[in-house]
């Protein structure tokens, strides 16, 4: 039973948060997993659902989680990108569910890339071998 | 509430249902929970989408992929590279979707891109069975604003002001009617939504119910807080077990959540509502009729004064809109009633839905503003006419309408051009008829469908338009003179001018409006015996060309009728009073000597 306006908003905000996925993309933050054969034996699934449940944890708004298949980098898979509006993408490679965390939080969150995980601290990393 | 990473939206309207959507759905159900993705991706059937000529679809989110023409053996290859690989499935993409490489988003595909969706705001947006769903997108919202910020006399003033008018057929301004039943004296009084739809080939009413019952709840709770009723009825074809179906899930969900029955909102505004259904009679539609077959009574129109906003049912004053009509208060009450103006034209103000239909490529559920032209709702909207064909003209208003000619498209359609040019706009159907089309034919065939329809109860449409569907048929079969012509004419005025009820003073109007518009081939079929377009059977003739025919014998063979003569190596020749146009004869010759002439 709903009893007053308030408890109707409230209803409409809660249920509005579950649709915000039918938003057409392109408008918030987009963070694309890459799910192709190697990405899902590498680890991409755990490190996709990962997203997904921190998402909801902070009830973050305007985030999707997107899936594409190959992106071409095999060994740096499970490989993530942030694409976030009239900002350069940002790649991160070698992602575990530990390392999502602090993506979300540093990252979507705060609006500040977490670099050591990005693809151009790791190509350094290898060249410098 | 547990949060889905992605959405599966399966159409679940009218003609994706016809097309197997429920198999689907339930592919979709088992292919997920196959690949173990039960808490990851969550399965919704909508209404109506609109595209429904490339229906079945489906609609994946957040990508928001559309794919078309879906099938059951499809699922399987979504789920696994769409929805676990992140691969879209491009073969089964509409293909206007995809460009560049990127999906485009539905508002910017051609079909959507001139129509505004106001009545069918939810249609194929949401699950029309999670009332938590139609909230989310402000439902409810506006029976909430008006129950605590509004008196009745501003809620009608906010619709006499938005100039909504009625989408049943007749155009009748909605805030005015509001008001006459608020005035009318007495404390019992009735909201009644009209959802019979009896009109061929129409379907909008239908599927705002099945993809969006809720906004059709609210208004009616809205109208009964405006008139001071407590009581609203849905007068639904039980040929709708979709809709009613849905309807009723609606109003018991409604009632759960405290939006119907009593103390609503915690206010002390009681309304409910129920359902009743009808057995399709086309003129159970008409509103007395139709208030006579809820109380239980054969459905039979009485005279008009008085009208049901003074005398309705049970004699009580009865407030009486269509389903479309109610969908758009909702949106007019949040918006305010200056926005609801601010579309359409000068005197028919918002949007109107059409269930396009007939020879166009894209046949679905449009909504557009009112003066959207006839040439961009078939053009540009509907994507053009198959086959390289020629447009001719489309009908809408149904067995109450008539014409628009090939030469009138750029008509900005709303209720008082199309009155100007002798049809209406009615509750919605529009059927687009390339040159194939007879329209001597179209005529008869609305007509047949008046004649089967007419309640018997006065004797100009009883009696006269059996006659005008006699003198049709005369003329179709080849037996027509120019005096048929005449009585004709003569007839459809006096009928129009002496029916009782709605139903006979409109059964004119097809043969009228073709009459102005196409007199030409009516003539054609009396004077020369010949049918323009080639559609009347009886008016064709199979000819022979005889510098095609080698004299082979073969299509006398075949001749069911026996109609074809001829001896071997000389040209055969057919039998024209014997010829019954079966068409066999251009099928087995070996030459294409033989073809059909209008
Ligand atoms: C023969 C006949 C059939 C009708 N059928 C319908 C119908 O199927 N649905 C409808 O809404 N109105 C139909 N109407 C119009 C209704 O009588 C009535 O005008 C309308 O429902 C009023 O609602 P509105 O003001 O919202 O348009 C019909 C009228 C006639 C004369
Ligand atoms: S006009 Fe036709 S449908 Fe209407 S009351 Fe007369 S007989 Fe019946
Ligand atoms: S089948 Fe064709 S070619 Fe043969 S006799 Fe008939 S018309 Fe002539
Ligand atoms: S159309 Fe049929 S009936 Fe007529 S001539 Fe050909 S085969 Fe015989
Ligand atoms: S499959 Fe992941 S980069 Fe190639
Ligand atoms: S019924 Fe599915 S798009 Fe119309």
């Amino acid at each position: 039973m709903i009893k007053s306006i308030q408890e109707l908003e409230e209803i409409r905000k809660k249920a509005l948060e579950e649709l915000e996925f039918r938003k057409q993309q392109g408008e918030g933050i987009r963070i694309v997993v890459g799910m192709a054969t190697c990405g899902i034996a590498a680890g991409a699934r755990p490190v996709m659902l990962k997203f997904v449940e921190e998402i909801q944890k902070r009830n973050l708004k305007n985030v999707t989680v997107v899936q594409t298949g190959c992106i071409g980098l095999c060994k740096y898979e499970p490989i993530v990108e942030v694409y976030e509006p009239n900002k350069e993408k940002v790649t991160y490679v070698k992602m575990t569910p530990e390392k999502v965390s602090k993506v979300v939080a540093e990252h979507i969150v705060n609006g500040k890339p977490v670099y050591e995980y990005t693809i151009g601290y790791e190509e350094n990393k290898e060249a410098n071998k | 509430m547990p949060l889905y990473r992605a959405h599966v939206l399966v159409c679940g309207g009218t003609g994706c249902t016809s097309g197997g959507s429920d198999k689907i759905y339930d592919a979709f159900l088992k292919e997920i929970e196959n690949f173990n993705l039960k808490d990851e991706v969550q399965v919704i059937r909508t209404g109506c989408f609109g595209l429904c000529a490339e229906g079945p679809i489906v609609i994946v989110y957040p990508e928001g992929a559309f794919y078309s023409k879906v099938a059951d053996s499809d699922v399987k290859e979504i789920v696994e590279e769409h929805l676990l690989k992140g691969r879209i499935v491009k073969r089964l993409l509409y293909k206007e979707s995809l460009e560049e490489g990127q999906i485009k988003s539905l508002n910017e595909v051609k079909f959507y891109k001139k129509q505004m969706r106001i009545a069918l705001r939810n249609c194929g947006v949401i699950n029309p069975e999670n009332i938590e769903e139609y909230i989310a997108y402000d439902g409810y919202k506006a029976l909430a604003k008006v129950l605590t910020e509004m008196t009745p006399e501003q809620v009608i003033d906010w619709v006499k002001r938005s100039g909504l008018r009625g989408r049943g057929g007749g155009g009748f301004p909605t805030g005015l009617k509001w008001e006459f039943a608020a005035k009318a004296p007495g404390d019992v009084k009735y909201v009644v939504c009209n959802a019979d739809e009896g009109d061929p080939g129409a379907y909008m009413d239908r599927s705002i119910l099945e993809g969006d019952p809720h906004s059709v709840i609210e208004a009616m709770a809205i109208a009964g807080y405006a008139i001071g009723s407590k009581q609203g009825y849905v007068y639904v074809r039980a040929e709708y077990p979709l809709a009613v179906k849905r309807l009723e899930i609606a109003i018991n969900q409604a009632r759960e959540y405290g939006l119907l029955g009593k103390n609503i909102l915690g206010t002390d505004f009681e309304f409910d509502i129920e359902i009743r259904l009808g057995a399709g009679a086309f003129v159970c539609g008409e509103e007395t009729a139709l208030m006579t077959s809820i109380e239980g009574h054969r459905g039979e129109p009485r005279p008009r004064p008085p009208f049901p906003a003074v005398k309705g049912l049970w004699s009580k004053p009865t407030l009486l809109n269509n389903v479309e009509t109610y969908a758009n208060i909702p949106v007019i009450i949040l918006k305010g009633p200056e926005w609801f103006a601010s579309i359409g034209t000068e005197k028919s103000k918002g949007t109107k839905v059409f269930a396009l239909v007939g020879k166009v490529n894209n046949t679905g559920l449009i909504e557009v503003p009112m003066g959207t032209t006839v040439r961009e709702i078939v053009e540009d909207i509907g994507g053009g006419i198959p086959g390289g064909k020629k447009f001719k003209a489309v009908q809408t208003g149904g067995p109450s309408g008539g014409c628009i000619p090939a030469s009138l498209m750029d008509t900005p359609i709303d209720f008082d051009s199309l009155t100007a040019l002798g049809t209406m706009m009615g509750s919605g159907g529009m059927i687009v008829m390339d040159e194939d089309t007879c329209m001597v034919d179209i005529a008869k065939f609305f007509l047949e469908f008046t004649v089967d329809e007419s309640c018997g109860k006065c004797p100009p449409c009883r009696i006269g338009t059996r006659r005008m569907l006699e003198i049709l048929q005369k003329i179709t079969s080849g037996n027509g003179t120019e005096e048929d012509l005449e009585k004709l004419e003569e007839l459809a005025y006096s009928i129009k001018d002496s029916a009782l009820c709605g139903l006979g003073q409109t059964a004119p109007n097809p043969v009228l409006s073709t009459l102005r518009y196409f007199r030409d081939e009516y003539e054609a079929h009396v004077k020369e015996k010949r049918c323009p377009a080639g559609a009347c059977k009886a008016l064709l003739r199979i000819v022979i060309d005889k510098d095609l025919c080698k004299g082979c014998g073969i299509c006398a063979k075949n001749c069911p009728a026996n109609a074809i003569t001829g001896q071997i190596k000389k040209p055969f020749e057919i039998d024209q009073t014997k010829c019954i146009k079966c068409g066999v004869c251009i099928e087995k010759c070996p030459f294409k000597a033989i073809s059909k002439k209008a």
